[in-house]
C-alpha cells in the first residue's frame, strides 16, 4: 500500500520510495526507507497530508503520498 | 585593532536561529540585501570576551547544502566562495534538540567543507518536557565539534557560545563522516582530477549551480567536461549521499541521545487536532483574523488623534514662529503637511507587523498553509500563497519575496501577480481617512460599521487576488513540476525580543522608505501649487478684488477667494483641470485627481498629496480629516466626499497597481518587464471602471 491509503492515527514503515517522482527535499526531512510515519491530520478530501515521519512534522499533497511505499504496523 | 571574527549562523527553518542572531548581536543589527538580488542579509556585530568582535550574518534558513531556491543559494556560494568578504571563520550550525536527527543532515554536509563548525543545540529548556537527555561529550567526539547547548527563551548558555567563537582557533576541521563511499571509483577519479580541491566542493558544484569567486572560476570549468553522469544517476547519488548521512547521524544518535517517550509530552498533537481540524479548523481562523481587523482599528484610534493634532500644531506653530516668507511656507505647508500624512499611520502599521510576525513565530502560519493548500489549488495557487497574501496586507514587497518557498513555477508566479490586490499598509491611510469622511460611525453587534467596511475591503482585495489568480490560472499556459512540503513546527510562545525587533525592523523601513517618496512629492508638488504662469496667478488679488467688488466680503473671505483662485491656476491646478475630465465620471474634482496621479509612485502619498494641496495659501491650520469633510463640489454644492464618491475612491484604491517598488520587485522575481506591465495597465484599467460603475450606480 502507499502512503496516501493512510488513515487518520494510523502508523507505518516506510518501505520504498520512489526516486523519480519524490524531491531530494522531502528525503533531507527524513522521508526515507525504514523510517517510521504516522498520519496525524487530513485536511477535507484528505488532501494534503499532515504527517509525522520519523518525528519530523510535515505536511505533503496526496499526489506525491502515493509515490511512497509502506506497510502499516498497527490497525 | 584585531580583525573581526566572521560567523556564519546556518541552520533549517524554525530551529530559532534568527533568535540566537538577535541574542548575540540585540540592537547592534542592520538588515540589507545581496547584492544584485532580494534575499534579505541580515548582520550585525557581537561583543565577544576579552575585547573580541565578531561580525555574524543569518544565513537564510535551508535544509540541506543541496539549493531548491534562491533564498537557499546564498547559503552555498557564500561557503563555497573562500575569497568572498563575508567567507566564515567558523559556521555556526543552528539545531533544535527536538529535530536534531533532522538538523544534523545539513551539520555533517557543513563539516564536509572543513570550515570550523560549532554546533549550537538550542530550546534546551524543553529537554525534560520532551524527554530527551545528550551524551554532549560523546556527541562532540563523534561530529568533531564543540558543541553549545543554549536556550535563548530562557537566556542561557549565549556566554558559552561566545567563549566557543571567540576560540574558534581550536575547533577541528576534520569531516566527521566520509561520503564519497556511495560510488568509490566515481570519487576516486574525481579526486585524480582536481587533486588540490576538496571532494566534497566538487561533488556540489557537478549537482547544482552556483555561481563562484573569480578565483575559483577557472579550475570549476573544467568541471563541466566531469559531468559524466546523467541527470538520473545524478540524483540517485545525492539520494544515496543523503540515506548514508542518516545512516551516520542514526547510529551517532543512538548513543548520544536517549529519549524517554513515557515523560514525553506532545503538546503540538493536541492542539492541531482542533487547529487543523476540518471545521474547527477554519472556524478559528477566521475568528483570528476578524480580532486582528478590529484590534488594529480600535487600538490605534487614540495615538492616531495624538499624532494629527501635533503635525497640525507643529505646521501652525512653524508659521507663527519662523519669519514669514517662501521657505516657512514650503517647510509648513509642503513637508510637514506631508510627513504628517505618513506618521499618522506608524501605529496601525506597527499592529499589523505585529500579529503578522506573532502568527509567524508562534508556528500556527504553517496550520494555515495546510488548511487552504486544496482550496488554494482550486485557483491556481498553492497552501503557501496564503503566507504572501496575508503578509501582503503589510506590503507587497517582502510577500512578493515570501513566494520563493513555493515549489512551482506556475503556482509562484501567479501568487507574484495577484498578491498587490491584498489590501497593503499603503492603501490603509487612504482607507482610513475615507472611512471615517463618508461611512457613519455606530456598531452592529460589538463591531463597529466603520471597522466593518475596513474588514470588506481586505475581503475584497483577497477576492480579486483569488478570483484573478483562477482567470490566470486558465490562460497561462506553464508546465512545472510541483510537489509541495511545509513543515508543521512547535507551537511557540513568541519571544517578545523577535517580535519587537521585527516590527521596529519594519515599521522603520516603510516610514524611512515611503517616507523619502513623500518628502521629494510634497516639495515638488508645493512648488507646482505655489506658483504658475500668466496673469490669472500673477495677479490673482487685482482679478479677485475686482470680481467681488460688489459684494461686501470681509477680508478672510476675500483672502480665500483668492487662495483657491491662485490655486486654480497654479501650474497644479492647470495640470488637475486637464485630467479632470477623465475622472469626473468617477465623482472626483481636479485635486483628487492630482493625488491620484502621484499616487501611482505610491499609494500612501495620496493624503499628504491633499494634505499639501489643501494647507497651500491657507492660513488656518487644520487637522487634514477636518479640512476634506470641508470639501464642497463646486457644481453640486455637496460634500466632495459624500458616500458614492467615497465608495469609488475606496474600490479604485482596491484595485489599481499604485506601487513603483512593486512594479521593481516583480520585474526582479519575474526576470521580465512584461508581467509587471501587465499588472499596472490591466489592475487601473480594472480600477478605472469599478470605480466608474460604482459611482455611477449611487449618485
Amino acid at each position: 500500500m502507499t502512503l496516501a491509503d493512510l488513515k487518520r492515527g494510523q502508523q507505518g514503515i516506510i518501505t520504498d520510495v520512489s526516486s523519480i517522482h519524490i524531491p531530494l527535499k522531502l528525503l533531507e526531512m527524513g522521508c526515507l526507507p525504514g523510517n517510521s510515519v504516522e498520519l496525524v491530520q487530513v485536511a477535507p478530501f484528505a488532501d494534503p497530508m499532515y504527517l509525522n515521519i520519523n518525528g519530523s512534522h510535515l505536511a505533503i499533497r496526496k499526489e506525491t503520498a502515493i509515490h511512497i511505499q509502506i506497510e502499516t504496523t498497527n490497525e | 585593532m584585531s580583525k573581526q571574527i566572521n560567523v556564519a549562523l546556518i541552520g533549517n527553518p524554525n530551529t530559532g536561529k534568527t533568535s540566537v542572531f538577535n541574542a548575540l548581536t540585540g540592537l547592534n543589527q542592520k538588515v540589507g540585501n545581496y547584492p544584485g538580488i532580494t534575499v534579505e542579509k541580515k548582520e550585525g556585530i557581537c561583543k565577544l570576551p576579552r575585547g573580541v568582535k565578531a561580525h555574524i550574518i543569518d544565513l537564510p534558513g535551508t535544509y540541506s547544502l543541496n539549493a531548491s531556491s534562491l533564498d537557499e543559494n546564498v547559503v552555498i556560494e557564500l561557503l563555497l566562495n573562500k575569497t568572498d568578504k563575508d567567507f566564515p571563520d567558523v559556521a555556526v550550525v543552528v539545531s533544535d534538540v527536538e529535530n536534531l536527527k533532522r538538523n544534523l543532515l545539513l551539520f555533517t554536509q557543513i563539516k564536509d567543507l572543513e570550515i570550523p563548525t560549532i554546533l549550537v543545540i538550542n530550546m534546551s529548556d524543553r529537554m525534560a518536557y520532551k524527554g530527551i537527555s545528550l551524551d554532549i561529550e560523546y556527541l562532540e567526539e563523534q561530529l568533531e565539534t564543540k558543541i553549545a547547548l543554549i536556550s535563548t527563551r530562557k537566556n542561557k548558555g549565549i556566554d558559552g557560545l561566545k567563549e566557543l567563537i571567540r576560540s574558534y582557533k581550536e575547533l577541528s576541521t576534520k569531516p566527521c563522516m566520509d561520503a564519497s563511499s556511495i560510488d568509490v571509483p566515481y570519487f576516486d577519479n574525481l579526486r585524480k582530477a582536481f587533486p588540490n580541491q576538496l571532494l566534497y566542493k566538487l561533488w556540489l558544484v557537478i549537482t547544482q549551480d552556483v555561481n563562484f569567486g573569480k578565483t575559483d572560476r577557472k579550475t570549476f570549468d573544467k568541471v563541466e567536461d566531469f559531468k559524466t553522469k546523467s541527470k538520473t544517476d545524478l540524483k540517485r547519488l545525492q539520494q544515496k549521499e543523503t540515506i548514508k548521512r542518516y545512516q551516520f547521524i542514526n547510529e551517532t544518535l543512538k548513543k548520544g541521545q536517549t529519549i524517554d517517550l513515557k515523560s514525553a509530552k506532545d503538546l503540538r498533537i493536541k492542539l492541531d487536532r482542533v487547529l487543523t481540524h476540518k471545521v474547527w479548523g477554519y472556524l478559528i481562523f477566521g475568528i483570528i483574523l476578524l480580532t486582528i481587523f478590529q484590534a488594529i482599528y480600535d487600538w490605534s484610534s487614540i495615538p492616531m488623534d495624538f499624532i494629527d493634532s501635533t503635525f497640525a500644531s507643529l505646521s501652525e506653530w512653524t508659521k507663527n514662529t519662523l519669519p514669514e516668507g517662501a521657505f516657512t511656507n514650503l517647510l509648513a505647508e509642503g513637508i510637514i503637511a506631508g510627513l504628517g500624512g505618513i506618521v499618522i499611520f506608524i501605529p496601525q502599521i506597527a499592529f499589523l507587523f505585529l500579529f503578522i510576525s506573532i502568527l509567524e513565530e508562534s508556528g500556527y502560519m504553517s496550520r494555515v498553509v495546510f488548511l487552504m493548500d486544496r482550496i488554494m489549488r482550486r485557483f491556481g495557487l498553492s497552501g503557501k500563497s496564503v503566507v504572501p497574501l496575508i503578509s501582503g496586507t503589510a506590503c507587497a514587497i517582502p510577500a512578493i519575496m515570501a513566494t520563493r518557498n513555493i515549489e512551482s513555477w506556475k503556482e509562484r508566479l501567479i501568487t507574484i501577480l495577484v498578491t498587490p490586490f491584498t489590501t497593503c499598509s499603503a492603501r490603509l491611510p487612504v482607507y482610513l481617512i475615507i472611512i471615517s469622511l463618508v461611512i457613519p460611525e455606530g456598531r452592529v453587534l460589538g463591531l463597529s460599521y466603520q471597522a466593518l467596511t475596513l474588514m470588506l475591503l481586505y475581503l475584497i482585495g483577497f477576492g480579486a487576488a483569488v478570483g484573478s489568480a483562477w482567470i490566470l490560472n486558465k490562460i497561462l499556459k506553464i508546465r512545472s513540476k510541483t510537489f509541495f512540503i511545509v513543515e508543521m513546527p512547535n507551537y511557540k510562545l513568541p519571544m517578545f525580543k523577535n517580535v519587537a525587533l521585527t516590527v521596529l525592523e519594519k515599521t522603520k523601513s516603510f516610514v524611512f522608505g515611503a517616507g523619502k517618496i513623500i518628502l521629494a512629492i510634497s516639495i515638488v508638488l508645493w512648488f507646482l501649487a505655489s506658483y504658475g504662469p500668466g496673469e490669472d496667478f500673477n495677479n490673482a488679488e487685482q482679478i479677485v478684488t475686482e470680481q467681488y467688488a460688489s459684494e461686501s466680503l470681509d477680508d478672510d473671505e476675500l483672502q480665500q477667494k483668492i487662495a483657491s483662485h491662485k490655486l486654480e491656476h497654479s501650474f497644479i491646478g492647470i495640470a488637475g483641470h486637464a485630467i479632470e475630465p477623465a475622472i469626473r465620471p468617477l465623482g472626483y474634482d481636479w485635486k483628487i485627481g492630482i493625488a491620484i496621479v502621484s499616487s501611482f509612485a505610491a499609494r500612501e502619498v495620496f493624503v499628504g498629496t491633499l494634505a499639501t494641496i489643501y494647507s497651500v495659501g491657507n492660513d488656518k491650520v487644520e487637522t487634514i480629516t477636518n479640512r476634506m469633510a470641508k470639501e464642497v463640489n463646486v457644481k453640486s454644492g455637496k460634500p466632495l466626499f459624500n458616500f458614492a464618491s467615497g465608495i469609488s475612491l475606496l474600490l479604485f484604491y482596491a484595485f489599481a497597481m499604485q506601487c513603483m517598488s512593486t512594479l521593481a520587485i516583480v520585474k526582479r522575481e519575474t526576470n521580465s518587464w512584461k508581467w509587471p506591465m501587465y499588472q499596472l495597465v490591466l489592475m487601473s484599467a480594472f480600477a478605472y471602471i469599478v470605480a466608474l460603475v460604482a459611482f455611477q450606480a449611487l449618485k
